[in-house]
């Protein structure tokens, strides 16, 4: 298969060059940052590091690590390195109150995000004779504006549709001869099924998927590509270093190269913060080394997942990573929103449930399911079937307050979820992921 | 003249009824009326038995979640339209029936309905103003 590339030079482009571009450009962002932002300051002063130990990426281990709640203590300016004026965008991680992330970016840094997105699509073979129909959410959500700027960078004829709405979507994928979808994996899933229950399979003319922002098995990738007759590629991102395109699938579907002329990844032991050599599992450390408005230098994903820089068939020679293997945390994705269960004990709490709860996730046809097992107390209890069941809808749109997304309560007897000997087991995850 | 209910939190699983009346019979409690109100997920199970205060310490020795609440025993005539004219009465006092439900059994051509109302003596004195009698606890063979 004859390979296509956005910025071949670039993608391409030899470890010694990669490191050279990282190098500079690390130095520089690390003077940015010191200059701009007095919270970076404190932190590098705190462990005593200052711009002049940053001479090139062998030091940087050197640099304290960032995590999400730097964010959310220097929420909304705190972490801001340019002058308001120079800012033209914000977008922010999805529903979550109080853990709620804002990313600002100058014109320059849309235009590298949208690069990455370009990347991304030139790899799934897109080009400007495609018809790309976008259904990530458009909005705060980085998805659509990811995917949307990649696409009109490419040269495709963008179908900007956002979420929703499946029977417009199929009617618009049909009657626009729509080539590439971008979606989440369990929307395009469920517009496979979709597909195939319209009997629309032979009026599709899509060739390729790219989809994200949620975690996708084999199999599904195996459902969703003979279902819709597509090679189906998967993307990474996170609102905090910019959105989708941070890191992107190739022909090879064995992992995602990394966008390393804007990104350095590190594989660090979540314990101890210590980097792992190559090849270990770990948690994945971004540095954004060409940011303007929001650089994060070194901050901790979460993601476990593991780098290779093993020849790639496709040519690129940026790093590649698996797919996330779990979280190095608590958090859960939902819908692709990103739920901590301390912010579902946390309504528990305030409407007066007992703190002992049980957090069942599972994916029905394709979508995700939120249930929230509670203990039933005296206090709450009454003679009156009504009342508990206003009680309990007002649990219901609590939670559905703090999250963004529904979750089902169960209201169970008492001693029913199971305190075990050690830590409590609050989650159960059941999807196949 | 009120009646004590218990009521029981129940979560719609199998064999949950089952243990409930399996401890009381066990205990020689005596049941007098039970009723059970319901959503897909849980439960309320409302009881009159002979002993209210033995049958809820062994219900919540159990670990069962319950409450106890006064209930009115209602006095219905056995005729077409009986509890037509009850709750017309009841209705026209402007007194709110949260819930209702039948004792097992009748006599002297009176069936026995339970009434839940937020204002217990209110019904009580709207009934005995129309000729509705109320029934007293040992009448139903509580103790």
């Amino acid at each position: 298969m004859e390979q296509r590339y956005y910025q071949k030079e670039i993608e391409t482009a030899d470890r010694e060059q990669i490191l050279a571009w990282q190098n500079e450009r690390l130095v520089k962002q690390v003077r940015h940052v010191w200059d701009n932002v007095p919270y970076y300051r404190k932190k590098m002063e705190e462990k005593g590091v200052t711009p002049e130990d940053i001479q090139s990426v062998e030091d940087l281990h050197k640099l304290p690590f960032l995590s999400k709640d730097d964010l959310r203590e220097a929420y909304p300016y705190g972490l801001l390195a340019k002058p308001l004026k120079d800012c033209v965008r914000i977008q922010s991680t999805s529903g979550t109150t109080g853990r709620r992330v804002v990313a600002f970016y100058t014109q320059h840094d849309i235009d590298l995000w949208e690069d990455c997105c370009a990347r991304a699509i030139v790899a799934a073979g897109g080009t400007n004779e495609d018809v790309c129909h976008v259904c990530y959410g458009y909005g705060l959500f980085t998805g659509g504006p990811g995917l949307n700027g990649g696409s009109h960078r490419v040269g495709c004829l963008t179908l900007p549709m956002s979420s929703g709405n499946t029977e417009r979507q199929l009617q618009f994928m049909v009657d626009l001869e729509a080539t590439i979808l971008c979606c989440t994996p369990s929307y395009a899933a469920y517009l496979a099924e979709s597909v195939h229950e319209h009997g629309l399979r032979d009026k599709i003319k899509l060739k390729a998927g790219i989809f994200g922002a949620e975690a996708w098995s084999e199999e599904m990738r195996q459902d969703i590509q003979d279902k819709l007759g597509i090679k189906a590629y998967d993307i990474y991102g996170l609102t905090e270093t910019s959105g989708p395109g941070v890191s992107f699938e190739c022909s090879e579907q064995t992992g995602m190269h990394i966008n390393e002329d804007h990104f350095i990844a590190e594989i660090i032991d979540p314990d101890t913060g210590e980097v792992l050599p190559e090849g270990s599992k770990g948690e994945l450390v971004f540095t954004s080394i060409t940011k303007e408005a929001f650089p994060l230098l070194r901050y901790r994903t979460r993601d476990i997942c593991i780098l290779t820089r093993k020849k790639c068939s496709c040519g690129r020679t940026h790093v590649k990573m698996s797919k996330p293997m779990g979280r190095s945390d608590d958090m859960l994705i939902i819908k692709g929103v990103n739920v901590f269960p301390s912010q579902i004990e946390t309504v528990l709490m305030e409407q007066g449930y007992p703190a002992n709860y049980q957090i069942i996730v599972d994916r029905v046809n394709n979508s995700d399911t939120l249930e929230v097992m509670v203990e039933m107390t005296p206090e709450n209890f009454s003679d009156n079937l009504g009342k508990i069941t206003e009680m309990e809808k007002g649990l219901v749109s609590a939670l559905k307050a703090m999250l963004g997304i529904y979750a089902k309560v169960r209201l169970v007897a008492p001693k029913t979820i199971t305190r075990s000997e050690g830590k409590a087991v609050r989650v159960i995850d059941n999807r196949k992921i | 003249m009120t009646i004590p209910q218990i009521s029981v939190f129940l979560e719609n699983k199998a064999g949950q009824l089952a243990d409930i009346t399996k401890i009381l019979s066990d205990n020689q409690v005596n049941m007098r009326a039970i009723n059970i109100a319901e959503t897909a997920d849980y439960g309320v199970l409302r009881l009159i038995v002979d002993d209210a205060q033995k049958a809820s310490a062994i219900l919540l020795e159990q670990g069962f979640i319950l409450t106890m609440t006064p209930v009115v025993g209602v006095a219905v005539p056995d005729t077409p339209g009986g509890l037509s004219k009850v709750l017309s009465v009841i209705s026209t006092a402007g007194i709110d029936v949260e819930y209702m439900y039948s004792v097992f059994g009748q006599k002297d051509g009176q069936a026995c309905m339970i009434f839940r109302v937020a204002d217990t003596d209110g019904l009580t004195a709207v009934l005995d103003q129309n000729g509705i009698g109320t029934i007293a606890g040992e009448d139903l063979g509580i103790h």
